[in-house]
């Protein structure tokens, strides 16, 4: 079915489908919507789940955390402050290895006080053994969240998944969308296993028990290894939803007119269409660009940065988050698969919001190759700041 | 990028108007013809009364940007103090067609075409008013469809049922189907 829905209200049409049986809620901009339409769901009987209403987003997370460990699809939402008030119980789920599903509606971290975009909060929680994909449009956001179950629960993977979506560009933006049914989600989503554990009442178990030194590194190396199993996963998982709805993006990365491309650009987000724009219109000049989108942040795709970008020229990196004293994050991590076989340029934009055109990536893009062909022993180490009314870049 | 339509337009309504929801009303019936559409807010710290912008995207492809809307073809100003409050040839250049909700022709110049139509007439004679306020947006976004061409009254109409519903639904058809034949030049 076609409709024409927000990003956030998409999420919970997709929550619905996935007939998740526990939500919990916490508001905050602009994630808000989603809980609230999970909530009139619930209310009107459509969605048959327990709905929590809680204090705070740490008992957010513990309350869907408790009824993961129960055996429950569980579902919840958040954004910026919210996600870093997580923080403690991400790593309790992650270490638990329970299959917790989180809409992450990205929105700059204050002060300033700032409610728009940028992958600041999203970015914070990358080494905490979560799956973390990134949607370009609505559609996407849909179906990423539908597919992070099926990823999240299946018994190789068994890990939470985040799916970010930037706040406002696509959690308030109204797209076309295509929904599939509710007898075809049934068919490809079966109920959840009871993996790894569940607790019932009445049953001893304990979790989060105290481990031996060897024993904790050990749980962290099986993380590790599932992490790298999700890979294989999230790209097959693509390919039967792909058969099943008929659209496919192509696993850990979209490859957007890479094949005979001598400049790649990186990026990811809502801002990945305003790339592909531009790239469109640079190769009407001639200019043999591409764009690798990256849709996982975690498990990071290293093995096709090292496919694409290695027989490129060089490569333009695109973050809308930054590690400070260090560089542009998706910069940095690019470039410590790369190790120096390609030139890199890492680019920040974006922060806090500030609105990045077609027009202005066509324009630095084509700088970036200038700068290339000018000098094709250029080494990038600075990271430019492409600051609205002047600065760096 | 396989599209030979292509155009954006701005809304520029005060909070409580409706603006935002007249954008989805819009993008919903351009979808119902088999277009592709984007209604997009522009958010910041609104409350009543306070200058608010959306923006519309239309054309028979997909739209891949999301970035906001920096040269519309066609701007629609939801109320008429607008105008004194803002200089509008620095948001909406000068090739662009406007609408103004006002009831007689407005006293602006300097742009492509200019037309207008009393919403906050329309409003309140078919009872919509929220909290005092003449709520503008079925009718603005009836005669934004027309005059911008976006999608057809038919479309419009089956649109603003999705997003009303029962008496107040049918309120806000008949203004739009009487915006739709009201909006001048």
């Amino acid at each position: 079915m076609r409709k024409v829905l927000i990003g956030n209200v998409a999420i919970a049409e997709a929550v619905k489908l996935a007939r998740v049986e526990v939500i919990s809620a916490y508001p905050i901009t602009p994630q808000t919507i989603i809980v609230e339409k999970l909530a009139e769901m619930v209310d009107s009987g459509e969605l048959n789940a327990k709905y929590i209403r809680v204090d705070s987003e740490h008992s957010a997370l513990a309350a869907v955390y408790g009824a993961s460990a129960g055996g429950s699809r569980v579902f919840t939402a958040t954004s910026s402050h919210g996600l870093l008030y997580m923080y403690e119980m991400l790593w309790w789920i992650a270490n638990s290895r329970l299959p917790v599903v989180m809409s992450v509606v990205t929105r700059s971290l204050g002060p300033p006080w700032n409610i728009h975009t940028d992958h600041q909060d999203a970015l914070t929680i990358r080494d905490a053994g979560w799956i973390i994909g990134f949607a370009e449009n609505v559609q996407e956001v849909f179906d990423m969240t539908l597919q992070a179950y099926k990823i999240s629960e299946d018994k190789r993977v068994l890990l939470p998944s985040i799916i970010a979506l930037d706040g406002f560009i696509l959690s308030h933006t109204a797209e076309p969308l295509e929904i599939p049914s509710q007898s075809e989600v049934d068919g490809w989503l079966p109920p959840r296993e009871p993996l790894p554990f569940v607790m019932k009442p009445g049953e001893s178990f304990a979790v989060g028990n105290l481990g031996p030194d060897e024993v904790t590194m050990e749980l962290r190396w099986y993380i590790w290894r599932a992490m790298e199993r999700a890979k294989k996963i999230i790209e097959d998982v693509d390919k039967e939803y792909g058969e099943l709805t008929g659209r496919e993006y192509g696993g850990l990365t979209e490859k957007y007119r890479v094949d005979d491309a001598d400049y790649i650009v990186l990026g990811m987000g809502s801002w990945s269409g305003d790339m592909k724009e531009a790239i469109d219109v640079l190769r009407d000049e001639g200019y043999k660009v591409g764009l690798l989108r990256i849709r996982y942040v975690r498990p990071f795709p290293m093995e096709d940065i090292l496919k694409y970008c290695v027989p490129a020229k060089a490569v333009l990196v695109y973050d809308r988050a930054v590690s400070m004293g260090y560089g542009g994050i998706l910069a940095g991590e690019a470039s410590s698969i790369l190790r120096g076989k390609t030139p890199l340029k890492s680019v920040v934009a974006g922060l806090g919001g500030v609105d990045m055109r077609s027009e202005e990536f066509v324009d630095s893009i084509k700088r970036f190759i200038e700068e290339y062909e000018m000098d094709k022993d250029v080494e990038w180490l600075n990271t430019y700041w492409l600051l609205k009314g002047g600065g760096e870049g | 990028m396989g599209r030979s339509m292509y155009r954006e337009f701005l809304i520029l309504s005060r909070g409580g108007q409706g603006g935002v929801t007249a954008s989805r009303i819009l993008a919903t019936a351009a979808a119902y013809e088999g277009k592709w559409a984007q209604a997009i807010p522009e958010f910041g710290a609104e409350r009543r009364g306070a200058i608010v912008k959306s923006y519309l995207r239309v054309s028979n492809g997909v739209i891949k940007r999301h970035s906001k809307v920096y040269n519309a073809d066609g701007a629609s100003i939801f109320s008429s103090k607008i105008l004194e409050l803002i200089d509008i040839g620095e948001v909406v250049p000068r090739n662009a067609v406007l609408l103004i909700n006002s009831p007689s022709k407005p006293g602006i110049e300097g742009y492509r075409d200019i037309y207008y139509v009393d919403a906050t007439r329309i409003a309140l004679d078919h009872g919509l008013v929220i909290a005092g306020w003449p709520v503008v947006n079925t009718a603005m976004a009836s005669a934004m469809a027309r005059v911008f061409e976006i999608a057809s009254l038919e479309s419009v109409l089956k649109a603003i049922k999705e997003f009303f519903h029962g008496e107040l639904a049918e309120k806000n058809i008949s203004a739009a189907q009487e915006a739709w034949n009201k909006v001048y030049r």
